[in-house]
């Protein structure tokens, strides 16, 4: 499977290198791609699938390395040079101006004239055209936001045939599809194939990519690890490739006997995110939450954390009834929130380890004599951030480094080294570990361990099956706004259960999530 | 650039900038260095130093604020009102604009946190208008001139060789000072502009520190307006037309990010200084007021684009590094 003929790949990317500060993203990675083939890009969040990725779109330029687009050596400096080139990228979160028809995203910045006029007839004759190729039954002219995210994707590829892509890349295309939508997609994949066209396909379902996949290429931490073909292998062959080592030393599970309740909601409800949920955690229990992207995983957290209002509605803290409307009577209830967007949510990056760690608890670090103002205790302050910084071993210089300049892994502790100097007694954790390295993966997990054994609730959003049938001691699955299932015996988790209920859609939601 | 020579350029960029304007200038002009041209710069500069860090306050939220001429010059006409019309106590006169300031600053921050207006751009923009009208409404679209020596003294007065609007633009540095680094509530503002939302979940009260952002704002654009006041003697209601854009330059020259988080109390006042000094010089050297305001266009645009500069390096230097 060697790339035997390199003037029949439709791309070949070679030594591709790209660093962020802080980070090497892709560490000489290579990737090829051709005609008529579905290629999967394996690996774990993090390891650098999306950013080579976007480096294919134009999204962001490399830092070294070769890229060959049909025998061509190409430059791909912005996403306009990659798309001349053929290349087309349906992202995960898609990229439609929502008040659009389908048409008009379709032809969108570069819509065919006649005279100085926008020609409206020729587009929507050519969206009508393409939208049937891919098997679109909805009208041309329905406005984006009014489709399900399985008809916009259907957009996306209609508008990827229309630039006469060759490349097309698939990122997680299926994660918020139902069953039903993923077969209706794979019979449109088929039928590209049949064009010649290349896919590049990235899913985390690994069933998935043994359904639809022919090739393989493996990413892990930045670095290229092989490519094979699917059909050769099993999943857990794929699986060890990725992560490198076996499932049994990856989750370093310590088993905690849990005490009495600290966390109880009820009827937590938003309405079109989360709909009646109720659920308790005892102290020093890890509860997992699975489900797809969308579930209302997230969602939930943040209604319990104040984040966002809730229409309904109650949470109990260690047995009494406490009223939260914002982070801050969360934080003062000792509710903890780990947020999935570190860069956005959880850090303020320009600022120090210090200055993020201590800013829950800025105004008990007073020292002043007034009551009118309080003076920041500049000494405590730095000694607080220099404790957090030993016990969970943040590799930095000094405690005065800005967190941008971290490491996921480590910006990832100086979240937790600020809820753990609230001291929380319930912690949410919202993707724990999402793009960090293998390495940093097992210190977080440690630290999630010695969390629970000092009697810390936690309760655990992931998106990573792995994670949370490695590390939960009952497991709660949400699918369209309700928990749909709950696994209780650790013995028992498996991942087809959890995908069971994951994908339990009530039949008038279906393929509207 | 390494980082070491960025971390130099952030620090004392604009202050190198300015003292390589006053050597041009001592060298150039034959009266630039004297002490009586230089408290004179100063003096002229003390308004502008107020307002500017006044809006450095919402600047470094991420926001920006356009009615600081507006409030400058209805808080100075009301001041005038109070005092020569209705015929108020001086002090208590003072004390009434400052809090009208506050209330408008105020006024401003609301209209973010519970109307929920999507950028100070528009909230402030609307305060621009009403403010001016205001103040057109108060005076009747005339000065209202003649106040007591009371009024007049922070605007006017000296202390020895020293104006005291001089030692007023001092104080209230060190104050911003001593707020901005050393209490919550200025780390909030850092923080906030960092990253509104991850303050937000960090248990920041934004929407408390963004009103009273605004707040003190307000309370230090009035206090300009009182210095002006004393200045020229009177209360007219179009004065401060266009402050609000020497403000936001002298905050941007001396190293304020529009995007927020970034920028200092000394930093402003040297950008401030710059501006002053430009202006100062060009006027030693007969140069007509037109060409002065496209000069000071150029110095804010040069300004920024060291700074992006610096930036772009600061950047690349962190992304070569290997890890």
């Amino acid at each position: 499977m060697s790339s035997a003929n390199d003037g029949k790949l439709l791309l070949k990317m070679e030594n591709i290198t790209k660093r962020f500060p802080g980070t090497i993203a892709l560490n000489r990675v290579k990737f090829e791609l051709r005609p008529g083939e579905v290629h999967v890009l394996l690996g774990e969040n993090g390891a650098g699938k999306s950013t080579l990725m976007k480096i294919l779109a134009g999204a962001y330029t490399r830092d070294e390395g070769d890229v060959w687009i049909n025998g061509q050596p190409v430059e791909l400096g912005n996403p306009l040079k990659a798309q001349a080139a053929g290349v087309a990228i349906i992202y995960q979160e898609l990229t439609q101006i929502p008040q659009l028809s389908a048409a008009e995203n379709i032809f969108i910045g570069r819509e065919p004239r006649k005279g100085l006029f926008v020609d409206w007839g020729l587009i929507n004759r050519e969206a009508r055209r393409l939208l049937d190729q891919v098997e679109a039954t909805f009208s041309e002219k329905t406005e984006t936001r009014k489709l399900s995210v399985a008809h916009r994707q259907m957009v996306e590829i209609a508008k990827a045939l229309s630039l006469n892509a060759n490349i097309i890349v698939m990122d997680e295309p299926t994660s918020s599809l139902t069953p039903h939508e993923v077969e209706g997609l794979f019979r449109v994949i088929e039928s590209l194939k049949k064009q010649g066209k290349g896919i590049v396909f990235i899913s985390h379902h690994l069933e998935e990519v043994k359904e639809i996949g022919d090739r393989a290429t493996v990413l892990r931490d930045g670095c290229y690890v092989d490519t094979i073909d699917v059909k050769d292998h099993s999943i857990d062959d794929m699986i060890e490739l990725m992560v490198g080592r076996s499932l049994v030393t990856k989750y370093p599970k310590v088993e905690v006997t849990p005490g009495p309740e600290i966390f109880r909601c009820e009827g937590m409800t938003r309405y079109g995110a989360v709909d009646n949920v109720s659920f308790s955690v005892r102290r020093g229990e890890i509860v997992g939450f699975a489900g797809l992207v969308g579930a209302g995983r997230t969602e939930l957290c943040r209604l319990i954390f104040g984040a966002d209002e809730k229409d309904a509605g109650k949470i109990f803290v260690d047995g009494k009834e406490v009223n939260i409307e914002s982070p801050r009577d969360a934080i003062r209830n000792r509710i903890g929130f780990l947020t999935e967007n570190r860069k956005e949510e959880g850090l303020v990056l320009h600022m120090s380890i210090t200055r993020n760690i201590s800013m829950p608890i800025l105004e008990q670090l007073n020292r002043s004599p007034f009551k009118v103002v309080k003076f920041i205790d500049h000494r405590r302050d730095e000694e607080l951030a220099e404790e957090y910084y030993h016990k969970l071993g943040i590799r930095a210089p000094s405690v005065r480094k800005k967190s941008g300049e971290l490491s996921g892994g480590n910006q990832q502790k100086v979240v937790f080294a600020k809820w753990i100097a609230t001291k929380s007694e319930v912690l949410m954790i919202d993707e724990p570990t999402r793009g960090i390295d293998v390495g940093a993966k097992v210190e977080i997990y440690n630290l999630i361990n010695e969390l629970s054994k000092q009697g810390v609730g936690i309760i655990m959003v992931s998106s990573e099956l792995p994670e949370v049938l490695g590390m939960a001691d009952r497991i709660l699955v949400m699918c369209n706004g309700c928990i749909t299932g709950e696994l209780t015996d650790r013995s028992q988790f498996s991942q087809e259960e959890v995908m069971k209920y994951a994908t339990m859609f009530s039949k008038t939601a279906a393929g509207t999530a | 650039m390494d980082t070491r020579t960025s971390e130099f350029l952030r620090r004392f960029g604009s202050l190198i900038g300015l003292m390589l304007l006053c050597t041009l200038l001592a060298v150039s002009t034959d009266n630039f260095m004297s002490s009586k041209n230089l408290i004179n710069v100063l003096r002229q500069s003390s308004i502008t130093a107020l307002l500017a860090l006044g809006v450095l306050l919402p600047i470094l939220t991420g926001g920006t604020d356009l009615s600081v001429g507006s409030i400058q010059g209805f808080t100075m006409c009301f001041m005038a009102y109070m005092v020569v019309t209705v015929q108020v106590n001086s002090i208590v006169g003072i004390i009434l604009t400052l809090v009208l300031g506050l209330a408008i600053g105020m006024v401003n921050g609301l209209l973010l946190t519970k109307l929920k207006l999507p950028h100070p751009f528009i909230s402030t923009l609307g305060m621009l208008n009403i403010a001016r009208g205001m103040a057109l409404i108060i005076t009747d679209g005339m000065p209202i001139s003649g106040l007591p020596y009371e009024v007049r003294w922070l605007g006017y007065a000296n202390v020895g060789p020293i104006p005291v609007s001089v030692i007023l633009v001092a104080v209230v540095c060190v104050a911003m000072y001593v707020m901005l680094n050393h209490t919550p509530f200025g780390r909030h503002i850092y923080a906030i502009g960092g990253s509104a939302e991850a303050a937000r979940l960090s248990g920041v009260n934004v929407n408390a520190v963004m009103n009273w952002v605004f707040a003190i704002a307000g309370f230090l654009y009035a206090l300009g307006g009182i210095v002006l006041a004393g200045r020229v003697n009177s209360g007219y209601p179009l004065a401060g037309q266009g402050a609000e854009l020497d403000a936001i330059a002298g905050a941007v020259i001396g190293g304020a990010s529009l995007f927020g988080g970034e920028g200092t109390v000394m930093g402003t006042i040297i950008g401030v200084l710059i501006m002053g000094v430009l202006r100062n010089g060009l006027n030693l050297r007969n140069v007509s007021a037109n060409w002065q305001m496209a000069i000071i266009g150029l110095v804010v645009i040069l300004a920024v684009w060291v700074d992006v500069l610096r930036r772009t390096a600061e950047y690349k230097a962190a992304t070569s590094k290997k890890v």
